[in-house]
């Protein structure tokens, strides 16, 4: 049989991961990125990667715990089979990594330090100083970059994914890309193609997210055929620092050490700040949540801080969007020992000193949960059967997607510090899998295909790609069309979403969408044109746009990241301990009832007039039943006496029955994660 | 005009070096922005590629540029800001024009040919990196246990020099690191190009990054097994013999890697190594 390849769509952490493994498992790989694969977005990631250690197993903690941790956190939204296989594989794969010279952090004695992220009691988090992304993103190219010179690896840097190649069976058989150099569009020969392209941050004009991610390629494979799932799903941080280019994160550490966020309450007050009395603040945060006051859960004080500028018009400027972290109140040698690296880098992107002026921090999208939908194979303990082709795999057989890029593990909201464990951990397990699917591939491999497959794929794009340099007199401009996009998006479906805005945001989307296809361009030229690329994936940008949109439009409920005020359940107000117990017991039962209407994946399908069609699937929660996340809820003590109550008494009676599952009981109902 | 107490013009002219392929004459070209809060040069690239006309007025091309994280750690945007090298993203307006309040002028890199416009050719720089093998040769991935215990003293010798983003401040600064170009040939494919171009490369200095890459590699205690193999690197041509010991490198690095104190250890090493050597002879 003719020598089999496969081909990785990016090279951040799941790509890389994929692509070592792969080529240790002695099959041939062409690794295809936008940008060099050192580049990629991964290397943002600051905090650190979670996992159960030596340390805090003595104190306590499992494998178990972090699975618990992460669904719950999750909010129950995430099949949980593959996360327990993730967590079990977290202390192999630190241990992987650190063999690989990531250059954690150390304890006096020499082993590798740990420190304490949101969601979670233990300090699980590995780290490699301010950079962990960085550091963990370097050793994995490091060990590419050994297998390229030994020859089974071949990067196609610069290279633009275009779609994926199917057969008529509906099989993936390669791949259509564009040197973003040459403009060649060429066609691959693939027995795999596994997608690690990342979030789609790019959808909302600015986010924290690098140029790159613009869900191009996963657009692309959707709109071949692939489902996505659980699009609505968009983490928002609360603090970054409003750039014209970009927005930047600023750690939450600032408040964790005494920041105080403001906004003038004479809107858009034009005195510098430190000129206005205390008296003329408002301190939205400290005023509204007395008990936490600036360090109110991490979803709340995102939606104050968005409502505090949008709704109440408190912006401290006219033309953007900022409240005020001030920290000025601080002394100054105090700043620079614990919180010196943040500020630096804020004095750098703002060329002002946050010891002396006031940062402006707003609000950025984040992280995207969800993504391409992938399958799993479950083992009879509850894990994953690793080295099922199942594993990874999309709906279309061969094509697979990794990291950001897929639905598979943050359900409805990420925990810190999970999403470096659960790239480079769907970048390991993919590889196993699709190993094996190579060593069974029905209908010969990819280099026995006719030539005609792709060559009539290569031609479709080489035409449209003519057209599009050709087109003239449309006067769309693409620049100033994403800057639209961005705005509807971000104001409809970010922090709070309301049915009225979703539904007029996707309508002007889908007008928004038909004007793409008159953008003139201004560079018709076939070398390292930047603007036709641009245009193109602007334009993918919109069917995952829909997605986002009507997946938040339709699910009528408040779950993690997705927000929506007229379906909120408040908590227990009552003063009479029966009729608190009541409420308690009737707020249980409407929980119970939104979790067997809405614990569902919402999953994606494109459609020839480019709506997307939603369909709704039960989630696996046979591991870990799901519970109220409480956490900040008026009566939370009196909820969780209740739902412990129904919860004892559902498990008495299946033990009546017999059907313990053998795991490990749940842990209380309301820890502290946020 | 002022903002914040500081005034500011309500114009400002960007100047490119501008170049439309390889082997193309290069020509300056002007754009007017105007000033906005908080712009940095991969901002005013944004705004000249949504209305890429000239300051006559003349419909142009957007600038080609490369860039993607704009935090200044993934190191794509790298080019001549009013003359220094450094990343476009961190490029602060403002501060520019306190040099200069008309003007901000754009080059590509000098040290690597040019692809388009301020868009150059750093393969040579990953290059340097496969030649020195800057890795941790590791047995395998499957599950062996941690890495080797180390004191932080080490990791934090180690961070610094593994913060290395490729970027290629230090080559541009350094007078011994000289441009190589390979030109296409009729009817040559891309892969045979870049054959050619690697041949080239190998020739050609290393450089501060590819040095100091050995030296973390050496430091560590699983890449200190092969420490010799990469050594020996260093010893050949284009090694660290070419070093003229400007110290530009290191006055230009971004990271503020300490990239003279790695090439005086480096020094060191392959004085030891070429000792060891003739002995062993």
């Amino acid at each position: 049989m003719a020598r089999q390849r496969v081909i990785v769509v990016g090279g951040g952490l799941a790509g890389l991961a994929a692509t070592m493994k792969l080529a240790e498992l002695g099959i041939d790989v062409d690794l295809m990125s936008l940008t060099p694969v050192k580049r990629s977005h991964s290397v943002c990631a600051q905090g650190g990667i979670n996992s159960v250690n030596d340390v805090t197993r003595q104190q306590g903690d499992t494998e178990w715990l972090h699975f618990d941790d992460t669904v719950y956190g999750g909010d129950f939204l995430q099949h949980q089979p593959p996360v327990k296989e993730m967590t079990e594989w977290g202390p192999r794969i630190i241990d992987l990594m650190d063999r690989l010279g990531v250059p954690f952090n150390r304890t006096p004695e020499g082993f590798r330090d740990q420190r304490r992220f949101g969601g979670t009691l233990f300090k699980r988090t590995a780290f490699a100083g301010a950079t962990t992304g960085q550091q963990l993103l370097y050793s994995l190219d490091e060990q590419v970059r050994r297998w390229e010179v030994a020859g089974k690896v071949t990067k196609y840097e610069f290279w633009d994914f275009l779609a994926p190649i199917l057969d008529p069976q509906g099989v993936c058989r390669g791949c259509v890309a564009q040197d973003l150099v040459t403009m060649e569009i060429r066609a691959f020969r693939a027995d795999a193609v596994i997608v690690g392209s990342g979030g789609c941050g790019l959808i909302y004009g600015r986010s924290t997210m690098s140029m790159a991610c613009t869900g191009s390629a996963a657009s692309r494979c959707y709109r071949a055929g692939a489902k996505y799932a659980n699009g609505e799903f968009i983490q928002v941080h609360p603090t970054a620092i409003p750039g014209a280019d970009k927005l930047r994160l600023m750690s939450e550490s600032a408040r964790g050490e005494g920041g105080r966020v403001w906004v003038p309450r004479r809107p858009q007050d034009p005195r510098p700040p430190r000129q206005i009395p205390e008296s003329e603040r408002y301190y939205f945060l400290e005023e509204r949540y007395p008990k936490y006051g600036n360090l109110v859960p991490r979803d709340i004080a995102t939606r104050e801080i968005f409502n505090v500028c949008t709704r109440e018009g408190l912006s401290v400027e006219a033309q953007r969007l900022a409240v005020y972290l001030d920290l000025t109140h601080i002394p100054r040698q105090i700043l620079d020992i614990k919180l010196g690296g943040i500020l630096e880098i804020y004095e750098k992107f703002q060329g002002v000193d946050p010891r002396e002026v006031p940062m402006k921090i707003f609000p950025a999208v984040h992280y995207s949960m969800g993504g391409l939908w992938v399958d799993y194979e479950k083992s009879g303990s509850g894990g994953l059967n690793v080295g099922s082709p199942r594993n990874q795999q999309t709906n279309i057989p061969g094509l697979y997607a990794i990291g950001e890029c897929d639905y598979q593990y943050h359900g409805a909201n990420r925990l810190g510090a999970n999403s470096l464990l659960s790239c480079i951990f769907s970048g390991l397990v993919v590889a196993p899998g699709v190993a094996n699917r190579l060593e069974s591939l029905h209908g010969g491999a990819a280099a026995d295909q006719p030539a005609s497959l792709y060559e009539l794929a290569r031609e479709d794009h080489q035409q449209a790609h003519q057209k599009l340099l050709r087109r003239s007199g449309g006067g769309e401009n693409p620049y100033l069309l994403h800057q639209e996009l961005g705005h509807v998006m971000t104001k409809a479906a970010t922090v709070v979403r309301y049915n009225n805005e979703l539904r007029e945001a996707y309508d002007t989307v889908c007008e928004l969408q038909s004007r793409v296809d008159k953008c003139s361009l201004s560079d018709t030229g076939n070398w390292t044109n930047q603007n036709v690329v641009f245009t193109k994936s602007l334009r993918d940008m919109f069917p995952l746009g829909r997605v986002i949109l009507k997946g938040a439009l339709q699910r009528d409920e408040c779950r993690g990241a997705h927000f929506k005020p007229d379906f909120s359940m408040p908590g227990v107000e009552g003063k009479e301990p029966a009729e608190r117990r009541r409420l308690a017991e009737a707020w249980c039962d409407r929980f119970e009832e939104n979790t067997r209407k809405w614990l569902k994946s919402t999953v994606a399908t494109h459609t020839a007039d480019g709506e997307p069609a939603l369909g709704y699937e039960d989630v696996d929660t046979s591991l870990m039943p799901p519970r109220p996340r409480l956490y900040g809820l008026i009566g939370a003590e009196v909820i969780e006496e209740a739902w412990k109550a129904r919860a004892a008494n559902k498990a008495a009676a299946a033990n009546g029955n017999a059907s313990g599952k053998g795991s490990p009981p749940a842990g209380p109902a309301a820890n502290a994660g946020a | 005009m002022s903002h914040n107490g500081h005034p500011h013009p309500a114009t400002f002219e960007i100047r490119v070096l501008r170049q439309d392929a390889p082997e193309e004459p290069s020509y300056w070209e002007r754009h007017r922005l105007d000033w906005e809060p908080d712009l940095n040069i991969t901002s005013c690239l944004q705004r000249i590629a949504a209305h890429p006309e000239t300051t006559a007025g003349k419909p142009v091309a957007p600038v080609a540029y490369e860039c993607n994280c704009l935090e200044e750690v993934c190191g794509s945007c790298t080019m001549l800001i009013n003359g220094r090298t450094r990343q476009a993203c961190s490029a602060l307006v403002d501060k520019l024009l306190e040099d200069n309040s008309t003007e901000i002028e754009l080059r590509p890199m000098s040290k690597f040919p040019v692809i388009r416009d301020l868009l150059v050719n750093r393969r040579r720089l990953f290059r340097a990196l496969e030649k020195v093998k800057a890795w941790i040769p590791v047995d395998g991935y499957y599950d062996l246990g941690p890495g080797p215990r180390q004191s932080p003293e080490e990791q934090q010798q180690e961070y610094p020099l593994s913060q290395c983003m490729s970027c290629g401040c230090c080559l541009e600064a350094c007078p011994q690191y000289t441009r190589l170009e390979v030109t296409h040939r009729e009817g040559e494919t891309e892969e045979a190009l870049a054959g050619r171009e690697r041949a080239l490369y190998d020739q050609g200095f290393l450089g501060a990054h590819a040095i100091s890459q050995v030296i973390l590699f050496n430091t560590h205690p699983t890449g200190r097994l092969n420490a010799d193999e990469r050594t020996d690197v260093l010893m050949e041509e284009g090694g660290l013999q070419v070093c003229g010991n400007a110290q530009n490198c290191v006055a230009v690095c971004p990271k503020n890697i300490p990239l003279t104190t790695s090439i005086g250890r480096a020094g060191r090493a392959t004085t030891l190594r070429a000792i060891k050597k003739w002995f062993d002879r």
